[in-house]
C-alpha cells in the first residue's frame, strides 16, 4: 500500500501539470468535439475515395477519363452519325442491340473501376507483434533489422506454396494475393493493375473486368462491323466521296475501332484462357503452375475443369468488401498501422461504443501497474531497455520525474511525428504501455505508438479529476497485504511486457 | 477455478492479459478456413475440444458461404442479368451467411468464452485473417 501511496501524489502531480500546460481545445470532453471519421477517412493505402467512401479507385485515374471518354465518343458518334441510315436501311434493332450493349459496357466499367478489388486490411498492431514474434523465434534471432525474407510454406491440395510476408501490411499474404506497390494494398486473388479502369483488378471485380472487356470487344466489333455497312452502303448510293462528306465521324470511328479490337479482343481472349484454367495475370506471367517449372506442377487451384472454373469466376458467390469503408472509426478498437506516407489518422477519432469502457480500464490498468511496480522494477533490465529505446524523452521538471522513469513525457517526444500536437495528454500514456511493447519488438518501431494508445478513451485524463481516477484504480487494485500487491504489480508488469 | 464473468462485467472491469491469434489454414486452397490447432496459451482457460468444436463450427458456416453450388450460380447469374441492381434490395448469400456468423459468435462468447475471462472477435472485423481471442486478466489470481 506504501507504494501506491507514493504513486499516488506523483500522477496527481503530473496530471495536474498536464492539464495546466495545455489549454487546447482538445481538453473538453471529446464527446463534444470532431464528428465521427468514416474508415475511408483513415485508410492507409494510397486510393482515392469519393461519395463518402462509396466509390473507390487508384491514385492515378487519368487513363480512366480517357477510356470513358473513348467508349462515349465513339458510341456517341455511332449513335448519332450510323444509326439513323442504318435502322431505316437495315432494321431498328441495330441502334437497340448498340443501346444494350454500350449501357453494359458502362455498366461493368464503373462496376470495376469504383469497387473495392479486394483489399486485405493492414494488421492491427496486436496482430502484427503476435506475427513478429512468431517470426524471431522461428528464425532463432530477435535482431533488430529486417530478418531474410520471410516465407510460409503451406500445402494446398498437393502442392507446396511459399506465402510471402508482406513488409508493409504486416501480414502474411494470403495465397493468390499480392501487393500492389502503385496502390500500397495487400489484393485478394490479385490479377493486374489495370490503368485503363483506375483500379486494382482483383477477386471482388474480376468478373466485372472481364464482363466489361468482353463486352467492350462485342461492342467494338459491332460498331466496326456497322460502320463499315453504313459506309458501304452508302456509297453504293451517292458514292465514297459524298459519303465522307455526310458522316465524318465515321472515319474516326473506324479508325478508333480497328486499333482497339486487335488488343481488346486480344485482351478478352486471353482472359478467356486465364478463367478456364483458374489462374490469375500474375501467376500465368511468373509461370507459376506451367509444367515448364517441373514435373508435377500443376494449378492446384483449378477445379479440374474449364466450365467449373468458368462458373466459379463468374457466378460464384462474391465476396464482401473486408475494409469497410463507410464504418465509423472506433478508436478504441484496434487499427492498422498508419500509412506510409505519414498522413496521420488519429488526431481525432472518437469512440461511443461500450468498448470504450474496456479501453480506459486497459489504460488505467496499466498505469496503475507501472505506478505501483516502478520501485520494483528500478533495477529491472526492461526499463532500462525502455529508457535506451525513448530518445528524445523530455523528463518532467519538479518532483515528478524521479520515481516514474517510464512517465515523464508531458510533450509529444520527437520520435513521434505521426501523433497529432492536440493529444497532448495522451502521449504520458504512449510513452508507458509503448516502452514495454518497445522491449520486445525491434527498435524504430513507432508505428506501435499510434493505434492503440493514440485514441485516447474520453475521459480518461480529466483535469478536473485525478482523484476520482486513482480512486477507482485503488478501488480496483486491492489487495489484502503489500506482498500481494508486489506480486500482482510483478505478475501484472510480466503480463503487459508479454502482449 | 477461475471466477466467472458476465460479458458486460468484463468488458467494463478486467484488464487484457494477452490476445492469441488463430490463423487461417490454407490447405483447402483460398477457401475461409481456421486453424484448430488448440492454442497453448489457451490451455488454462478452456476445454480443447470446446475450443476445436467452435473453430469447426466457424469453419463449415464460412464454407457455406463460400460454396459453390446451384443457389450460388442462380444468384450470381440473375444479378448479372439485372445489372447487380437487385443488391440494392437483396442481400447477398455470402452477406447473409456472415450475420449467421456474427450471431453464433454473440452466442458463443456470451454462453461459453466469457464466463471463463475470453472473448472471440468476429473475423470480419480483423479482415478475414485471424480470430482474435483476448485473454482478459484473471482477478481471482491476486486475492
Amino acid at each position: 500500500m506504501l507504494h501506491l501511496r507514493v504513486a499516488e501524489p506523483m500522477r496527481e502531480c503530473e496530471y495536474s501539470q498536464i492539464s495546466t500546460r495545455s489549454s487546447t481545445p482538445m481538453e473538453t470532453p471529446y464527446k463534444k468535439r470532431t464528428p465521427k471519421r468514416r474508415k475511408w477517412q483513415a485508410f492507409p493505402g494510397r486510393n482515392k475515395f469519393y461519395c463518402n467512401g462509396r466509390i473507390m479507385m487508384a491514385r492515378q485515374t487519368g487513363v480512366f477519363y480517357l477510356t470513358l471518354v473513348l467508349i462515349l465518343i465513339t458510341s456517341g458518334l455511332f449513335f448519332a452519325f450510323d444509326c439513323p441510315f442504318l435502322s431505316m436501311q437495315i432494321t431498328p434493332a441495330i441502334p437497340v442491340i448498340g443501346g444494350v450493349l454500350f449501357v453494359f459496357v458502362l455498366g461493368t466499367l464503373f462496376r470495376t473501376s469504383f469497387s473495392d478489388p479486394g483489399v486485405l486490411p493492414r494488421a492491427t498492431p496486436d496482430e502484427a507483434a503476435d506475427l513478429e514474434r512468431q517470426i524471431d523465434v522461428a528464425n532463432g534471432s530477435s535482431s533488430g533489422y529486417r530478418s531474410p525474407p520471410r516465407t510460409r510454406e503451406v500445402v494446398i491440395n498437393g502442392q507446396t506454396v511459399k506465402l510471402k510476408y508482406c513488409f508493409t501490411c504486416k501480414i502474411f499474404r494470403p495465397p493468390r494475393a499480392s501487393h500492389c506497390s502503385l496502390c500500397d494494398n495487400c489484393v485478394e486473388r490479385f490479377d493486374h493493375h489495370c490503368p485503363w479502369v483506375g483500379n486494382c483488378v482483383g477477386k471482388r471485380n474480376y468478373r466485372f473486368f472481364y464482363m466489361f472487356i468482353l463486352s467492350l470487344s462485342f461492342l467494338t466489333i459491332f460498331i466496326f462491323a456497322f460502320v463499315i455497312t453504313h459506309v458501304i452502303l452508302r456509297s453504293h448510293r451517292y458514292g465514297f466521296l459524298n459519303t465522307l462528306k455526310d458522316s465524318p465521324a465515321s472515319v474516326l470511328e473506324v479508325v478508333v475501332c480497328f486499333f482497339s479490337v486487335w488488343s481488346i479482343v486480344g485482351l478478352s481472349g486471353f482472359h478467356t484462357y486465364l478463367i478456364s484454367s483458374n489462374q490469375t495475370t500474375n501467376e500465368d506471367i511468373k509461370g507459376s503452375w506451367s509444367s515448364k517449372r517441373g514435373k508435377g506442377n500443376y494449378n492446384p487451384y483449378s477445379y479440374g475443369n474449364i466450365f467449373t472454373n468458368c462458373c466459379a469466376a463468374l457466378c460464384g458467390p462474391l465476396p464482401p468488401s473486408l475494409i469497410d469503408r463507410r464504418g465509423f472509426v472506433q478508436s478504441d478498437t484496434p487499427q492498422p498501422l498508419p500509412p506510409t506516407n505519414g498522413i496521420t489518422m488519429y488526431g481525432s477519432t472518437q469512440s461511443q461504443s461500450h468498448m470504450c469502457d474496456q479501453a480506459q480500464c486497459i489504460q488505467s490498468t496499466k498505469l496503475v501497474l507501472q505506478a505501483a511496480a516502478t520501485p520494483l522494477l528500478q533495477s529491472e533490465p526492461v526499463i532500462l531497455t525502455d529508457e535506451a529505446f525513448l530518445p528524445g524523452r523530455t523528463s518532467l521538471g519538479g518532483p515528478c520525474s524521479g520515481a516514474l522513469p517510464l512517465g515523464g513525457h508531458p510533450t509529444p517526444p520527437t520520435s513521434t511525428p505521426k501523433l497529432s500536437c492536440d493529444n497532448d495528454m495522451l502521449p504520458f500514456r504512449n510513452e508507458q504501455s509503448n516502452g514495454l511493447r518497445h522491449h520486445h519488438t525491434d527498435g524504430g518501431h513507432h508505428h506501435f505508438l499510434t493505434p492503440e494508445e493514440a485514441p485516447s478513451p474520453p475521459g480518461m485524463l480529466p483535469c478536473g479529476s485525478p482523484l476520482g481516477h486513482s480512486h477507482t484504480i485503488q478501488g480496483f487494485y486491492n489487495p489484502a497485504s503489500q506482498d500481494s500487491l508486489h506480486e500482482d504489480s510483478v505478475r501484472g508488469l510480466v503480463k503487459l511486457s508479454s502482449v | 477455478m477461475a471466477e466467472t464473468h458476465s460479458l458486460q462485467d468484463m468488458r467494463q472491469q478486467a484488464a487484457i492479459a494477452a490476445k492469441v491469434f488463430i490463423q487461417r489454414d490454407y490447405t483447402n486452397g483460398t477457401v475461409c478456413q481456421f486453424q484448430t490447432k488448440f492454442p497453448s496459451e489457451l490451455e488454462t482457460r478452456i476445454d480443447k475440444q470446446q475450443f476445436e468444436e467452435t473453430v469447426r463450427t466457424l469453419n463449415n458456416l464460412y464454407a457455406e458461404a463460400e460454396k459453390l453450388g446451384g443457389s450460388s450460380y442462380l444468384e450470381g447469374c440473375l444479378a448479372c442479368l439485372t445489372a447487380y441492381t437487385i443488391f440494392l434490395c437483396m442481400e447477398t448469400h455470402y452477406e447473409k451467411v456472415l450475420k449467421k456468423i456474427a450471431k453464433f459468435i454473440q452466442e458463443q462468447n456470451d454462453k461459453i468464452y466469457a464466463p471463463r475471462g475470453l472473448l472471440l472477435t468476429d473475423p470480419i472485423e480483423r479482415g478475414l485473417r485471424v480470430v482474435e481471442v483476448t485473454i482478459f486478466e484473471d482477478r481471482s489470481l491476486g486475492r
